[in-house]
């Protein structure tokens, strides 16, 4: 093994929380900033030998990593490893004339901007601080500051989302010629305020959001964009502006993840860090790794991963090595079912088999 | 003892009239057992099972009392076992008939009256309860003399609560009651009432000795099945065992006969010596054939052994209960079982379920049925699946039904048993408030929610009773489940023709609320042969993904994707399509059979 070329940190201050998030993320405590970026650094020194000579990404998320002291951004953006590809989250809000400059100053080359939705009404249903406009300002400081690789991301199958709604979503969205776009169905997790506030108008409403999935396939594909991962649109051709970070867990790469909460995945072990900001700044102060949680991986679990997360992409998977975690019956059968496609030595997934992506692969793996 | 000091007698009250009540007050009188051994039997009635070898669940329990020596014979409680309840009646001469003074006769007292007067037993008619505040003895008294033509003057009044009358009954039964009249010189016959098994020692036969001298360490035959044992141990219950060295013509006892196996001792045969065989068995031997059946399958596939096991053991105790391996498409494995009745059927299931701690699936009972195929021979069928598409002739059994119900809802039953295909045959006054009716139905229509309809039609004031008359022709048809154009076995049903539509609409609809939405459109339908009665889709699902996946998310979407995979590995695949084993459940519960 020759080390991890994919390295997350996290980030994890946050003006407000939005309901309906589930990371590792801590209000207010703006005096922290530097002090935890202190420890990032000192984990990184206590992990380095984990990682590659060159790597391929560095991806800063959170939380919110633009709102992030300045100096402490800059130090910790000054302090990583360089990498072809260097994405920070931001949130609309956050981005100011001065933060689009010091990421550009970092270089930072790809953005991705937590959009949402463009309308005022279901953005407050999801607890975001940002206006519609917000976001478009966002784009344009980040575009004038040179960055030319913005993603956007968007949610749908939000309490009180009509069709029109998503359509005015996608059409925005589209207008602003973003280079990426996520696209997520909401998750209203169970037990959470979100939930108990929206839970039963999701639910009456799940019958006509069936088709949102599609709506937003269609739409993104139809504006030519490539429909290359599960929940992820790129702009297609030349160059590649696929993000090339997540592209790292989708092919069941190896990756180092460093910050409160963060997982890291080598060879086979699993790791995350335990979630208390406070406990993970003393460990580290003290020179020691942060308390974490280590799951072990067999190779017929990380094989079971790579089939998981293969078949999100729109690129045949090849089997080398796989076949023992999948099914060949099933196979058969959902092949006949015109949800699979076998091909010697490689499986995908049919257009309508990505959009029941998740059956399939239950059904495909052993 | 010399037959003219013994009197045989049993017991029969609907239930909850004070027959067990009044059979313990007897046991006190004649101090068989203490006021405190009885508390002990409440209380710990496990160990002394263990102590005593034998179950101490009575069949018959010898009493003194005024230098007569009374045996008391107890008679299955219920309906589905008329035939044991008929053999217990001819071991004895005579019959006490209780009927509570508050509620008078009820259907089980007329159909026991029947049976007793049938075997021509002397019965002795008392009221119980007349302590009760409610309690009518006058009124009550009236109702038993005019069933059975006696004088209400001769209706003994008791209380088994507190004791006052018992000792008169006894009286009673010593002055009414005939003494037997076997030969004692005879060649030995013995009638087999009740067996039971104990797993030291065997079967256990309990006998009424009619002709003859039975004693232990000799050779016996029982007629009918031809089965040959040596007796190992012979005596009376008092109420424990209490071995004799010879039980003589008239007198009522126990014979342990180290067969491993009840089956080979049927309750209505009659033992005899092998040495000094009797020329004929007694008279009324019958093989008792189970009328209702249903499959029974474990929750969880890996349950099946330990039904097997249950089943066995139970069967052990239950010759009348019926099994064999049963395979299900959609249920997996399981038994088809065959019961005497409902009540028989719960019995058994309640057993399983408490007693062995299963989990069970049990199918929509079905009667017995006989069909001639095409060209064929006339065979039974014991379960939907098997009624071929194409026959002749189909028959199913009829039941001879008997309702007490106060005369304001005559109307409503009458209206119950048309709807149930009911033929209306007697209606009687047993007084100006209560009426007797009787009707011959298809025992079809019972077995699913007829008991609790009369109950709710009649709020409650119904009794009901019955006895399998026969076999009648009728319009049936077999309904199949088809889901994804696949027949689902276990929800296959007859059903009389008229029937079938609306039953079939009401399956499918109830199905399609189960299943869940699959990767593609799914049909359900009900059909009669080629012919499609009923259908419903179940829309394919348009998404299914987790939506967001990187490096924090992959155990635990992983961990999603396991569970999901579990969970379709808990259904049972039908067409293609995957069936939660709840669906089934749900639609066999718009089956479930009234629990009594």
């Amino acid at each position: 093994m020759n080390g991890a070329r994919h390295l997350y940190v996290h980030l994890p201050f946050c003006s407000s929380r939005c309901g309906y998030c589930d990371f590792v993320t801590v209000v207010g405590r703006n005096g922290e900033h530097g002090g935890y970026v202190d420890a990032l650094l000192r984990e990184l020194d206590l992990e380095r030998p984990l990682l590659a000579a060159e790597l391929e990404s560095v991806y800063l998320g959170g939380g919110t990593p633009t709102l992030t002291e300045p100096r402490a951004l800059e130090q910790l953006l000054g302090s990583l490893p360089a990498a072809h590809e260097l994405t920070v989250e931001a949130n609309p809000e956050t981005v100011t004339p001065q933060v689009a400059a010091l990421l550009v100053g970092c270089g930072v080359g790809r953005v991705s901007l937590g959009a949402q939705t463009f309308s005022a009404r279901l953005l407050r249903t999801l607890g975001r601080v940002a206006q519609p406009d917000d976001v478009r300002s966002a784009v344009y400081r980040l575009r004038d500051a040179g960055i030319d690789n913005i993603s956007l991301d968007l949610i749908y199958g939000i309490p009180g989302q009509e069709p029109a709604d998503l359509a005015r979503d996608l059409a925005e969205a589209l207008a602003l010629e973003p280079e990426h776009i996520s696209a997520y169905e909401l998750e209203a997790k169970a037990g959470t305020r979100f939930t108990h506030a929206h839970g039963s108008e999701l639910e009456r409403q799940a019958e006509s959001m069936e088709s949102y999935f599609e709506r937003v396939v269609e739409t993104l594909s139809a504006a030519g964009y490539r429909w290359y991962e599960t929940a992820n649109f790129c702009r297609a051709g030349d160059p590649d502006l696929r993000a090339h970070h997540n592209l790292g867990y989708w092919l069941g790469r190896d990756y180092l993840g460093l910050g409160v909460g963060a997982v890291s995945t080598i060879e086979n072990r699993r790791w995350r860090n335990a979630p208390s900001l406070a406990r993970y700044v003393a460990a580290l102060a003290r020179g020691e790794r942060p308390p974490r949680e280590l799951e072990e991986l067999p190779a017929e679990v990380r094989a079971t991963e790579r089939v998981m997360l293969g078949l999100r992409l729109d690129e045949p998977l090849l089997l080398t090595g796989l076949e023992q975690a999948l099914d060949a019956d099933e196979v058969e059968q959902l092949a006949s079912l015109g949800l699979a496609e076998r091909t010697e030595g490689s499986l995908a997934l049919t257009r309508r088999g990505r959009f029941l992506g998740g059956g399939v692969t239950a059904r495909l793996l052993v | 003892m010399d037959q003219q000091h013994i009197r045989n007698f049993s017991i029969i009250a609907h239930i909850d009239h004070g027959k067990s009540t009044l059979a313990d007050r007897i046991l006190q009188l004649t101090e068989t057992v203490s006021v405190r051994e009885m508390r002990d039997q409440l209380l710990d009635s496990m160990d002394l099972e263990r102590e005593r070898g034998i179950t101490i669940k009575a069949q018959a329990v010898r009493v003194a009392w005024k230098g007569y020596e009374l045996n008391l014979i107890d008679t299955p409680g219920h309906v589905d076992f008329t035939y044991e309840v008929s053999r217990s009646l001819q071991a004895c001469e005579g019959a006490l008939l209780v009927v509570d003074a508050a509620q008078g006769i009820e259907a089980q007292t007329l159909a026991n009256a029947y049976l007793a007067i049938e075997n021509n037993l002397e019965i002795v008619p008392v009221v119980n309860k007349i302590d009760l505040q409610q309690a009518d003895p006058d009124g009550a008294a009236a109702e038993v003399a005019d069933l059975i033509g006696d004088s209400p003057e001769r209706v003994l009044r008791i209380s088994a609560k507190t004791g006052q009358g018992v000792a008169d009954v006894l009286d009673a039964i010593i002055e009414r009651v005939h003494a037997p009249t076997g030969d004692p010189d005879a060649p030995p016959r013995a009638l087999i009432f009740d067996s039971s098994y104990d797993q030291y020692r065997g079967v256990v036969a309990f006998v009424r000795v009619v002709d003859g001298v039975f004693r232990p360490r000799t050779e016996l035959r029982a007629m009918a099945l031809g089965t040959r044992f040596e007796a190992q141990e012979i005596g009376f219950m008092s109420p424990g065992n209490r071995p004799v060295k010879e039980l003589s013509a008239g007198e009522v006892g126990y014979v342990i006969t180290g067969l491993k196996d009840v089956s080979e001792l049927r309750v209505g045969d009659t033992l005899t010596a092998e040495k000094n065989p009797a020329a004929a068995p007694l008279p009324g031997y019958k093989d008792v054939k189970p009328m209702v059946f249903a499959g029974l399958f474990p929750t969880e596939s890996d349950d099946y052994p330990e039904l097997r096991d249950a089943l066995e053991k139970l069967k052990l105790n239950d010759a009348a209960l019926f099994y064999e391996p049963e395979t299900s498409q959609a249920l997996g494995f399981g038994f088809r079982c065959g019961f005497l009745g409902l009540l028989h059927m719960e019995i058994v299931r309640e057993r399983l379920e408490r007693e062995f701690d299963l989990d069970l699936l049990v199918t929509a009972p079905n009667v017995a049925y006989r069909v001639k195929p095409m060209n064929g021979e006339w065979v039974e069928v014991h379960t939907p699946a098997d009624l071929p598409d194409a026959f002749d002739e189909v028959e199913e059994p009829y039941i001879k039904a008997s309702i007490i119900v106060p005369k304001e809802f005559v109307g409503a039953v009458m209206e119950l048993n048309n709807d149930r295909r009911g033929r209306f045959d007697h209606l009687e006054y047993l007084s100006e408030l209560r009426v007797h009716l009787t009707y011959e139905l298809p025992l079809a229509e019972i077995v699913l929610d007829y008991y609790d309809q009369l109950k709710s039609r009649t709020r409650g004031y119904a009794s009901f009773d019955y006895d399998v008359s026969g076999f009648q022709p009728g319009n049936l048809a077999r309904v199949d489940i088809l889901v994804g154009g696949e027949p689902v076995d276990a929800l296959s049903l007859i059903i009389h023709r008229d029937f079938a539509y609306e039953r079939g609409k009401l399956l499918v609809e109830k199905l399609r609320e189960e299943i869940p939405r699959q990767m593609f459109d799914v049909a359900i339908q009900a059909a009669i042969g080629a012919r499609i009665i009923a259908r419903e889709t179940v829309k394919a699902r348009r998404k299914d993904v987790l939506a967001k996946c990187y490096g924090g998310d992959i155990s635990r979407k992983r961990k999603l994707l396991e569970k999901q995979k579990k969970g379709k590995k808990r259904m049972k695949n039908v067409g293609g399509v995957e069936v939660p084993q709840e669906a089934f459940l749900a639609v066999l519960n718009l089956n479930e059979p009234a629990k009594r």
